[in-house]
């Protein structure tokens, strides 16, 4: 992993076109600024972690039977 | 007809043509790309099943939210979907994962991160919408309930 330095204001270049920019430092809180094309998505890593582990549980309970008992879905 | 042998559904037979690519696989399954959609027995059900064909153990319920919550309005940037190709006319569909556990009054759906389908390039992917109100655990049953209400009056 790649570690650096930086100061209020000052920013980093990832590739030719996106950049993250420090706007401001408090305390254990540091503010990003990020500026990339549209076509780059930009999320939290916790809910790129929440939305895994929710994929994983959704594979694993699928409890076709139990949805029989509801109304309106299948009863094949 | 290609055959797939599933865990859940036994052997089913599907044609090519029907078969889903989502080019980036989905999170937590990078490796999985090609999917079929299951539907049930009856027309307009709720829900539906999104079906791996490279690893026949793995499917995924899905539910056509918007029976449910008619107001669901998931927003996306047009260039997060660019891949999936064809924009133009194409109707997309949008569904979502659901988690069914044994005890159906926990189920819950992914309102953050839909499923969302070009019928026409059969390409999908599964994409992280912008409404922060939106949480990637909404516990439904209580909803789903209360819509079956208002269609039985």
């Amino acid at each position: 992993m790649l570690a650096l330095t930086r100061k209020k204001s000052e920013s980093i270049m990832i590739g030719d076109n996106v950049e993250v920019i420090i706007l401001s430092i408090q305390g254990e809180q540091v503010k990003l600024g990020i500026i990339a094309p549209k076509s780059v998505s930009i999320h939290r890593k916790e809910i790129f972690e929440q939305i895994q582990s929710e994929n994983k549980e959704a594979s694993s309970n699928i409890n076709i039977t139990a949805l029989k008992d509801l109304k309106g879905t299948p009863h094949s | 007809m290609q055959k797939l042998f599933t865990k859940h559904f036994g052997q089913i037979e599907y044609e090519e043509e029907r078969v889903i690519t989502f080019p980036a696989g989905l999170p937590g399954f990078p490796d999985t790309r090609q999917f079929l959609l299951l539907m049930g027995s009856t027309p307009n059900d709720l829900f539906y099943w999104l079906q791996c064909i490279d690893d026949g153990d793995l499917a995924f319920t899905l539910i056509d939210v918007y029976q449910v919550l008619p107001d669901y309005n998931p927003l996306v940037e047009q260039e997060e979907i660019q891949e999936l190709g064809n924009l133009d006319g194409a109707p997309l569909e949008i569904y979502n994962i659901t988690v069914i556990p044994e005890e159906i009054k926990q189920m819950r759906v992914n309102l953050r991160a839909p499923i969302v389908i070009n019928p026409i390039t059969r390409r999908g992917k599964q994409v992280i919408v912008s409404n922060d109100e939106y949480n990637v655990r909404h516990y439904i049953f209580e909803e789903i309930e209360k819509a079956n209400a208002k269609t039985d009056e």
